[in-house]
């Protein structure tokens, strides 16, 4: 095999593009699939490239570089608008996956039951994508384009992702629902984000996981909300309802049959806007 | 290949390795850190859990590129800690495949918070599995590591029987030293892979296997069943030997193995078979036992009409006419699915020739059984196979078969070079046995007062393609069905039956567990119906001395009363809890529920001798040979402790000898939670005839008092003192100047064609409550408390049975709520769910004791009673809390929320 390891972003892209090497970062999907043998072929390990690591921000919003850990982001101090991330970012795996899995592999390994995924739609998160000819920016949920299928040419480097300030604000909420405590494939997975003011609902964004091949966020039922006494929130279940039935194509595997995957996001919902509705008002 | 550089433990080290290697390989084979365990291989099970930086993480998924320059720790760079020490002293490692991981992880913890409470130890190293212990003990050590620990028991002459012990063993398990069946292989090693089975049922032909070779430097040799030498059978009852060690032109489930590719160390490329010349036949299998009954089903084995591998029936009195008569009768069907050991140690071992000896030093539950199957296999003389178990790290009834021991040694005996194979997780989870998936129905009757009239119960169990234990589940469950109660009428029939599923055979409690939860549902359904509390209605039914078995047993040293009784404070207070609760809230609900059990101790009516030695040597060594395996329960513990007081010495006066074919004198199989009782009868034996002896050399009486001092044996009695000088006697063949070997065989007697008989010699019983909190709109369902009284006839040692009871739980709790192997499809760890650190509840433990007369020193054995009642206990619970009565097992969320609908739109 040949391992490469630069430690500059325009190092790996040369590698790349002249290798087309597998692209590696914490690890925690690429050894798993090997079944226990010897990870072999041309490999581009990208996580000593110090610029597409860590959290920054600057006056429109914040960065969060690729090969950032899920560790790195639970401990990091963000405003309340990314708090279904961080609390996605705790219950990912087990402590050993989140001191290595990263960010941008979570998004590029494209699992329908991804944890890092509705908390980023729900930021309108973008993917920073490097070439050697330049980068481009794609909204996280053009990016995601099936099961285990990304928007990323051969020659491409997911660097990082971006969240414009306007849509980290307010409060957020991640609610995780396996069949047992840690070390679990989510059955169904939601986050919520919302503003309020004056006891309304000024904006809302949802999003559900592991209930379609990729996570979907519910635009309409969003834009309904708009405006809701939130302390009528129970009567939105039926909304909710109808809304994931048209949105969402759960599956019947091992885990879960889909009519209780639809059944599981509809109340996993509610208690996300419960949540942080409750975090919102203090 | 790259040089890499870091440190480990504060040593600094290089490597000149292959930079995507894993840094659990680097450290176990390019630094001899053995320490670091392999369970996995996919972050699954956190067996490999190191620190880099002070971070944990899974040495299986780092490649050790991204460690250059870090600091990392490792169980070896743990020196004699409080924290080592506390799990000594609370338990915390059984059989110690995890506790590397746990140990690293915990000492991470404990440098930013010294003193941890539960929650936070659960979060810590909620990424590592035990399957042992429940995880109780681990917390508790963890929480108390730096607060001054209890002290430590030293018992004196005579009174080890009942101290809480350090377990023996237990230094190497905490300092990372124990060596298990992938450890410790010389640098001269080739390695073995076996090619298995992608299909269920298949025919199958070689192609060119020589060119295949050929083609692939470092492949020393690839075998097939052509070239096993002996019969190519084995099998653990043998009536039943039917399964090839290498299959044979066709294949009876997925992930049956065809042939072994031998290879250097540095040819593990060749392991990559997509390209081995086999030619696959694929079949329709046949995957159920209905479809297993069907009249045209093929055949799995040509002399077992109708796929029935055996039909085990227990009978007495007239079933239909007590039903018929009866004031109540309840009626279900129940469904359990494969369950998995998931053991954290795959099966793994080396084999090698010294001389004219193949020696084999694997994991294992039944040393001599391996021998004497691996013998035949192989060809070999008896005498010319050694089996040098190496530490297993979990066994619960599925290394009871043979696994890697042929495979390895047939290569070792071709190339001559010591052979070594460690089964991936995927190819132990394929191709090792499994519980069965059962299909029962039953009815059981009551009268107006709750007193049982009959039960009528009839289970299908999936036994997978080859017999294994499955006439053993066909035979256990009938006796056992009943459950620990009087019924004036009973039929119970146990069909075992082929498929081309994995081989279904012993699992903790061999088929009694799924039997035990049709039971208790139904009692809770006659206890509702005749208006009886659920504890009060199984007290009014529980076998009392006196009382006869459904196999006409008369029974003595009943101790189910005594369990049922100790629970009954919680059960009251719980219920007003519980209903207080309830009126609060409505989305969750809390239910309480309870079962019992009871489990015959060894082989049911078979033979099942252990025979223990014991001898002084001539400079005044007191030497145990105890050859019960210690898969982490504690028979090295448990047996010396009866040893050391059978004797009248202390117990830090035994030196141990571990089993070994060659050293040891059989001491069975550890299976049927036999070895407490049969072996530890056979140490009792051995003790009090050595002591005879030395009693009779002294010229004292039985009321002497025994001591070692400066080589010599020293008897004191009322002023008298006597020594007897080993030195001055001549040897035995063993090398001892004084000995002494005693065997123990159960008194059963044989089942007639009515299952009646004295199935067992020795029965234990135990019942457990069980509290659970229900998500009503999520149907998830947490388990908050349990309480678990046991009658152990005597307690040997405390916390070592409190171990065994808070590892069956968790156990129990998987069966009943998460654990179903599907195969072809859960063959690892995150498909296949077995419970965290999360999923426990807190566990109290009542230890009962009502001596068993033909016990050691009254104990009764206790490892697989303490599953039995936990799945039915929680199902029950869950009915208690929504009204909905689960069937299908697990109850998994979907099923809980099903079965909850259903009962809601009556």
């Amino acid at each position: 095999m040949s391992y490469h390891r630069p430690d500059n972003l325009e190092g790996a892209l040369d590698i790349l593009a002249a290798t087309g090497a597998r692209i590696l970062a914490g690890g925690t999907d690429i050894y798993p699939a090997l079944n226990g043998q010897k990870l072999r072929g041309v490999v581009l390990d990208i996580t000593a490239i110090p610029e597409i690591s860590g959290i920054s921000e600057n006056g429109s919003g914040r960065r969060i570089g690729a090969t950032t850990t899920w560790a790195e982001v639970a401990k990091a101090d963000l405003p309340a608008g990314f708090g279904a991330l961080q609390e996605a970012a705790r219950v990912i795996g087990s402590r050993q996956v989140q001191n290595a899995g990263s960010v941008g592999g979570n998004l590029c390994n494209a699992s329908p039951a991804a944890d890092g995924v509705p908390p980023l739609l729900v930021l309108d998160a973008d993917v920073e994508i490097s070439a050697k000819d330049g980068v481009r920016r794609v909204a996280l949920r053009d990016f995601i384009t099936g099961v285990r299928q990304v928007d990323l040419q051969p020659q491409e480097i997911v660097t990082g992702l971006h969240i414009a300030k306007d849509n980290a604000a307010g409060v957020a909420a991640f609610e995780k629902f396996g069949a047992r405590e840690y070390l679990v494939i989510s059955i169904s997975m939601v986050a919520v984000r919302i503003e309020m003011s004056g006891g309304l609902i000024r904006n809302a964004a949802i999003s559900v996981g592991s209930a379609s091949p990729v996570a979907r966020r519910l635009e309409r039922l969003e834009h309904a909300m708009k405006g809701r006494e939130i302390n009528t929130l129970e009567s939105w279940r039926g909304d909710v309802g109808a809304e994931l039935a048209k949105v969402l194509e759960p599956i019947s595997d091992i885990r879960a049959d889909a009519d209780f995957r639809l059944q599981a996001s509809e109340e996993l919902v509610m208690r996300a806007l419960s949540r942080a509705i409750l975090v919102a008002n203090g | 290949m790259s040089l890499i550089a870091f440190s480990v433990n504060g040593t600094a080290r290089e490597v000149e390795v292959d930079p995507g290697k894993r840094l659990s390989a680097v450290l176990r084979e390019d630094l001899g850190l053995l320490g670091t365990k392999v369970g996995c291989n996919a972050g699954d099970c956190g067996a490999c859990t190191v620190l880099v930086g002070g971070a944990v993480v899974n040495a299986c998924l780092t490649p050790v590129a991204q460690v250059a320059g870090c600091d990392i720790k490792t169980i070896e760079g743990l020196h004699e800690t409080r924290l080592q020490a506390a799990f000594l002293r609370f338990g915390a490692a059984q059989c110690g495949i995890c506790t590397p991981a746990m140990l690293v992880a915990a000492s991470a913890l404990l440098a930013e918070s010294p003193h941890p409470d539960p929650e936070e130890v659960r979060a810590a190293l909620g990424g590592i599995l035990c399957r042992c212990t429940g995880y109780a003990k681990i917390v508790k050590a963890v929480c108390r590591a730096n607060d001054p620990l209890p002290a430590k028991a030293a018992p004196e002459a005579g009174a080890a029987i009942g101290a809480g012990v350090d377990r023996l063993d237990g230094v190497a398990k905490v300092t990372g030293e124990e060596m298990y069946g992938a450890d410790d292989w010389p640098a001269d090693v080739a390695l073995v892979r076996a090619l298995r089975s992608p299909h269920h049922r298949a025919g199958f032909s070689f192609g060119d296997i020589e060119g295949w070779r050929q083609a692939h430097p470092g492949v020393l040799t690839v075998l097939t069943a052509a070239d096993i030498p002996g019969d190519n059978l084995f099998g653990t009852i043998p009536a039943f030997v039917d399964q090839p060690a290498l299959a044979d032109g066709h294949v009876r489930f997925k992930g049956e193995a065809v042939a072994l590719i031998v290879v250097e160390p540095e040819a593990t490329d060749a392991f990559d078979l997509r390209g081995f010349p086999v030619v696959w036949t694929p079949q329709k299998p046949i995957l159920d036992v209905e479809a297993a009954q069907v009249p045209d089903a093929p055949q799995l084995h040509e002399d077992r009409k109708g796929n029935l591998l055996l039909a085990g029936k227990v009978r007495h009195g007239d079933v239909a006419a007590r039903l018929a008569g009866s004031q109540f009768v309840a009626s279900a069907k129940v469904e359990t699915a494969y369950v998995e050991h998931a053991y954290i140690e795959p099966e793994a071992g080396l084999a090698w020739m010294d001389g004219d000896v193949l020696v084999i030093k694997a994991c294992t539950q039944a040393p001599v059984m391996d021998q004497e199957a691996t013998a035949t296999i192989l060809d070999l003389p008896i005498g010319r196979v050694r089996i040098i178990p190496s530490a297993t790290g979990g066994g619960f009834g599925a290394k009871l078969d043979l696994s890697v021991q042929p495979l390895i040694g047939l290569a070792a005996i071709r190339t001559g070079r010591p052979c070594a194979m460690a089964f991936s997780r995927g190819e132990s989870m394929a191709s090792t046995t499994k519980r069965h998936p059962a299909r029962m129905q039953a009815r059981i009757g009551c009268d107006a007062d709750g007193r049982i009239t009959a039960m009528d119960f009839t289970g299908g169990f999936n036994t997978g393609a080859y017999a294994s234990w499955g006439p053993t589940v066909a035979n256990r469950v009938p006796v056992h069905a009943s459950g620990p109660y009087r019924m004036q009428a009973y039929s119970s029939e146990a069909r075992a039956i082929h498929t081309n599923g994995p081989s279904a055979g012993a699992f903790r409690g061999f088929g009694v567990p799924q039997a035990a939860i049709i039971q208790e549902i139904l009692f809770d359904d006659l206890a509702l119906a005749s208006g009886i509390d659920r504890l009060e209605f199984r007290l009014g039914n529980a076998f009392r001395d006196g009382d006869k078995s459904q196999t006409g047993q008369v029974l003595e040293a009943v101790g189910i009363v005594e369990c049922l009784e100790a629970l009954r404070p919680r059960w009251l207070a719980a219920h007003k809890e519980n209903a207080e609760f309830n009126t609060r809230n409505e989305k969750v609900k809390r239910g309480i529920g309870v079962a019992s059990c009871w489990y015959g101790c060894g082989n049911t009516s078979l033979p099942n001798p252990s025979t223990i030695r014991a001898g002084i040597t001539p400079k005044g060594k007191l030497v145990l040979h105890q050859g019960a395996m210690d898969i982490g329960q504690g028979a090295n513990t448990v047996i010396t402790q009866i040893f050391a007081d059978a004797l009248g010495v202390r117990l830090a006066d035994i030196s141990l000898i571990g089993p070994d074919t060659m050293l040891t004198p059989d001491g069975g199989k550890t299976s049927a939670s036999r070895q407490t009782y049969v072996t530890g009868k056979a140490a009792e034996l051995a003790g009090r005839a050595l002591r005879g002896k030395i009693l009779t050399r002294c010229n004292m009486g039985d009321g002497a008092q025994l001591s070692l001092q400066g080589g010599a044996v020293v008897a004191k009695e009322s002023g008298h003192e006597a020594r007897l000088d080993p030195h001055a006697l001549s040897v035995d063949e063993n090398g001892y100047a004084i000995a002494a070997e005693e065997s123990y065989d159960p008194p059963t007697k044989p089942l007639d064609v009515n299952g009646q008989g004295i199935p067992y010699a020795v029965y234990g019983y135990g019942a457990q409550l069980a509290e659970v909190e229900v998500d009503m709109v999520l149907g998830k369902v947490k388990v908050r408390h349990i309480q678990a009284a046991h009658d152990v006839g005597r307690v040997i040692n405390p916390i070592l049975a409190e171990g065994q009871i808070e590892g069956g739980i968790a156990q129990g709790l998987g069966l009943a709520l998460m654990e179903e192997y599907i195969p072809g499809r859960t063959e690892n760890l995150h498909d296949y769910l077995i419970p965290t650190f999360g999923d426990m509840p807190e566990i109290k433990s009542h230890l009962i004791e009502k001596p068993d007369p033909e016990g050691p020193f009254g104990a009764k054995g206790l490892g697989e009673h303490v599953l039995i009642p936990t799945a039915p206990a929680i199902l029950n619970a869950i009915r208690d809390a929504t009204g909905a009565r689960i069937t299908q097992l697990p109850a998994l969320p979907h099923r809980v929320l099903r079965a909850i609908r259903e009962v809601q739109d009556v």
